[in-house]
């Protein structure tokens, strides 16, 4: 399995899901006025970013993968705030895949708003530096004395005014000022940052108007179906296409390397037809002898086991330690001890995987439903032995992502069967049955925790067992616990250790990596930690948090007074009056966001219903779009419930993945949804941050919390069984 | 075989095997997109069309069913005043995040409401439980259809 982690998804997807980092961009090359690299009508151009049209409209590149989290908006808004634009002068346009242009363009860990709040508006400021200049340089005055308003420089003492585009080409010949040094507003004067703009692509959405991976059509385009090794890590023996080949409209038969076995194996056959329909039937007739003996002893039923044991062990290794929890706990007035666990999920976007490729003249051109196309530009081209810059990646609109199109197999696929026919576009398209059994899962993994309370119920120690999946002593991907988790920080005497089991199992990133698990094992643990101190969550939060203040982390500052404030706001929204029948609380701090969430159930003909989810939020200074803020924290409220209430878990029996379909792993429906969601943002005078992820992981525990009041069953794993 | 259908009014001819599905013909050999593939076993609703006027999942049609009929898809549903009011009323409160499953709403919504006008908050629930969101929208999906229903706002949101 070493080879998996070393084929893995390097570092720097590591670094952006680890957030916070302030990217500064290259000014000589972000504002170079060289062609947009999209497709549209002729304008100026200023910067990489930002083309003005002769009507004055001004185009901007929206440069990050759209996967629903309103980003193709967002981002453009920075730069419109900025330039000083009327939102009704705006033209967005998805740019393509080139880092060295546009910077880091990844769709994950909710680093959008971090990384580009600063940079982004630096874009819009220059621009609209550049177009004062011009038009001080016009009328002979001075700079200083000018003003610019909705798309038009000013100059105030005289009335007079020229539009951005009767400037543009004046302005373009400027030199572009340092961007660390650009003028930017003051906050109090935005005029469209933190009002709510609609989703640009909604008008073509509702009519169908092709915008997907999917959708992709080219002259003389083939289709390819695919068939993987049912055990992950499995690779190709040998396989006899004859039956295949001989079935109307098939053009070939291949096999490939998805990118996650040693190079020189393969674990995925294609059948390239001339319809995808046609290539899906033809396959069922392909018979491959896999090489899988190695992986086939990996299951659910064996995790469980082995799970269970490891456990009870001494920790293999230490993750955090703080004060002495041992000798603490020894002198303890009350310990609480339980046992908690989660299972494997598949992220099932509706979108199933696809990828179209064209390989001419020795250059691979790709259009790609991808939320880290920098990475698939770097396996891709190593599988197809080419170089990076000789792949053109467009970025299409992207039917749902939730981390599992940070992985690029279906990009690494496309590439290796369109660098074997030249000149021929392939699409290849997995169906729900390969995505399902083909995903990148949230790892499973358990916990033994012990609390100490001292004789007044504060929590003295803290201690947490961590069974989960690595290699050589290390976590594979999204696997780790941070020695930083909440609330570990905030405790005296803490010992937190970890041991790790093998997996054949490819894994990967869900919306909230980490979070969205830890949230429901530590903030139901403190729930009954709570109780036994005497107290409901909220105040034993408030008395474990203390003062407010800053604790430095490695990667990551936790501010207590952040977290107190979305407490007190959720509890004052909905009335909370300490322990009541039917309601539940969670809190937790993920991707520099604070949520404070509180639930609302009843129990009608034997089933839970949700009646109302309140939900505080602590993103910093700024909301930037809240049209989009209020439908990202209600889904993800909602998804997080799907975790949780309806069975959602990932079964596999030797070494494969048992769901075929959405009848195996449900997904969330209307009629499961809660009555109402109510969001408010609290606002702090900290830089915003991102809202994809952050609203998701309190939901789990204020869920899991509000059926043990109702109910009296301490529910200590995922999914919640309610029978 | 050869088989005549109608499509948003407009009468097609194609070529295609007689157990290939209505989506498959519509996105492959009638150059129609707009009709999303989900999981091509009749669960997520993402392929939903009208047939003969009723919403029927067109990932289970095969093409020899739906021929002599006629066909709606998410292309020409707002050539119907009440597909077009659906639309609009998605647009007017920003329903989609990733939009892939927002066809298969709109031409479900729809239908719901050519055979019932004024649904009850039960009712839009119960009818559009076959329709998956996987971003969970459904507090504007179900906003929206009672905007184009002409009905008032539920309580949905703070």
């Amino acid at each position: 399995m070493s080879d998996q982690i070393a084929l893995s998804r390097r570092s720097f997807i590591a670094a952006s899901l680890a957030g916070g980092t302030v990217l500064t961009l290259d000014a000589s090359v972000v504002l170079a006025a060289t062609e947009i690299t999209t497709a549209s009508s002729p304008g100026q151009e200023l910067n990489a970013f930002i083309r003005i049209n002769a009507d004055n409209t001004v185009t901007i590149g929206a440069k990050n993968p759209e996967i629903g989290q309103g980003v193709k908006v967002m981002l453009p808004m920075l730069i419109a705030e900025e330039m000083d634009l009327a939102w009704e002068q705006v033209r967005i346009e998805q740019t393509d895949a080139d880092e060295k242009r546009y910077g880091p363009q990844v769709a994950g860990g909710s680093t959008a708003t971090p990384r580009n709040w600063l940079p982004m508006r630096q874009v819009g400021g220059a621009a609209r530096a550049m177009l004062v200049a011009a038009a001080a340089k016009k009328w002979g005055i001075d700079p200083a004395t000018l003003a610019t308003s909705k798309g038009a420089v000013v100059h105030p003492s005289s009335g007079k005014s020229l539009t951005y585009a009767s400037l543009a080409k004046l302005a373009a010949v400027e030199t572009p000022p340092d961007l660390a040094k650009v003028a930017l507003k003051n906050e109090k004067t935005f005029t469209i940052i933190g009002k709510s703009k609609p989703g640009v692509d909604v008008p073509k959405i509702v009519k169908g108007v092709p915008l997907y991976g999917i959708d992709t059509r080219l002259p003389g385009m083939v289709h390819a179906a695919i068939v993987k090794c049912p055990a992950h890590g499995g690779t190709v023996a040998s396989f006899d296409a004859a039956a295949v080949k001989a079935m109307p409209g098939v053009l070939g038969v291949v096999a490939v390397n998805s990118g996650f076995v040693p190079q020189g194996k393969s674990d995925t056959v294609v059948v390239i037809a001339d319809s995808w329909w046609k290539a899906s039937k033809a396959r069922e007739k392909l018979a491959v002898k896999w090489d899988d003996a190695a992986v086939t002893g990996f299951s659910t039923a064996k995790y469980e086991a082995d799970a269970a044991k490891i456990v009870a062990n001494a920790p293999q290794a230490s993750l955090f330690k703080a004060g002495d929890a041992d000798a603490t706990l020894a002198g303890a007035a009350k310990v609480v001890k339980a046992d908690y666990d989660y299972p494997f999920l598949a992220h099932a976007p509706l979108e199933p995987q696809n990828c179209t490729a064209l390989f001419k003249d020795g250059k691979l051109e790709i259009w790609a439903p991808s939320q880290a196309p920098a990475g698939g530009r770097e396996e891709t081209a190593k599988l197809c032995g080419l170089a990076p810059d000789d792949l053109t990646i467009h970025m299409t609109r992207i039917g749902g992502g939730f981390g599992r199109r940070l992985m690029n197999d279906y990009m690494v696929i496309a590439g290796q069967i369109a660098k074997a026919m030249p000149g021929k576009p392939v699409k290849v398209l997995y169906d729900r049955t390969d995505d399902f059994r083909h995903d990148f899962y949230r790892p499973a993994g358990w916990h033994r925790f012990t609390a100490g309370l001292d004789a007044n119920g504060a929590l003295i120690a803290l201690k947490d067992h961590f069974v989960t999946f690595g290699v050589d002593g290390k976590p594979i991907r999204a696997a780790q616990m941070a020695p930083s988790e909440f609330p570990a920080p905030v405790v005296p005497n803490v010992d937190l250790g970890v041991s790790y089991m093998a997996t054949n199992l490819a894994t990967g990133w869900l919306r909230a990596p980490t979070s969205n698990a830890m949230s429901f094992v530590w903030q139901s643990f403190m729930d009954e930690v709570a109780e036994a101190a005497g107290l409901d969550l909220p105040e034993f939060m408030r008395r474990t948090l203390g003062a407010p203040r800053e604790i430095p982390g490695e990667r990551v500052k936790f501010h207590t007074g952040r977290a107190r404030g979305v407490i007190d706001a959720v509890c004052k929204s909905a009335g909370w009056k300490g322990r009541e029948k039917g309601r539940g609380f969670g809190f937790y701090f993920s991707h520099l966001g604070y949520f404070a969430e509180i639930v609302d159930l009843s129990m009608k003909d034997g089933m839970i219903r949700i009646d109302k989810v309140w939900v505080a939020g602590d993103i910093g200074a700024h909301v930037i779009n809240p049209l989009n803020a209020m439908n990202q924290a209600q889904g993800c409220v909602i998804d997080g419930i799907g975790q949780a209430l309806i069975g959602q878990k990932i079964v596999q029996e030797n070494g494969a993945i048992t769901a075929e379909n959405f009848g195996d792993f449900a997904l969330m429906r209307i009629d499961a949804a809660p009555r109402a969601i109510a969001v408010e943002f609290v606002k702090t005078d900290f830089p915003p941050t991102g809202l994809g992820e952050p609203a998701l992981p309190p939901v789990i525990p204020a869920l899991s919390n509000a059926i043990y009041s109702l109910t009296g069953k301490r529910h200590r794993r995922l999914p919640l069984e309610m029978v | 075989m050869s088989i005549t259908l109608t499509v948003n009014g407009r009468k097609r001819t194609v070529a295609a095997d007689a157990d290939k599905p209505l989506l498959w013909v519509l996105r492959e050999d009638l150059d129609m997109p707009g009709t999303k593939f989900g999981c091509g076993a009749g669960l997520c609703g993402a392929c939903t069309v009208h047939l003969d006027g009723d919403a029927v999942r067109s990932c289970q049609t095969p093409i020899a069913d739906a021929a002599g009929k006629s066909i709606t898809t998410i292309e020409g549903v707002g050539l119907n005043e009440l597909g077009k009011r659906v639309q609009d009323a998605w647009i007017a409160l920003d329903v989609p995040q990733c939009g892939y499953c927002q066809a298969g709403q709109i031409m479900s919504a729809t239908a719901l409401l050519k055979q019932n006008p004024k649904p009850t908050p039960e009712d839009i629930d119960g009818w559009m439980s076959g329709n998956i969101c996987r971003c969970a929208t459904y507090m504007r999906i179900r906003a929206a259809i009672r905007t184009a229903a002409g009905l008032p706002a539920e309580e949905t949101a703070a």
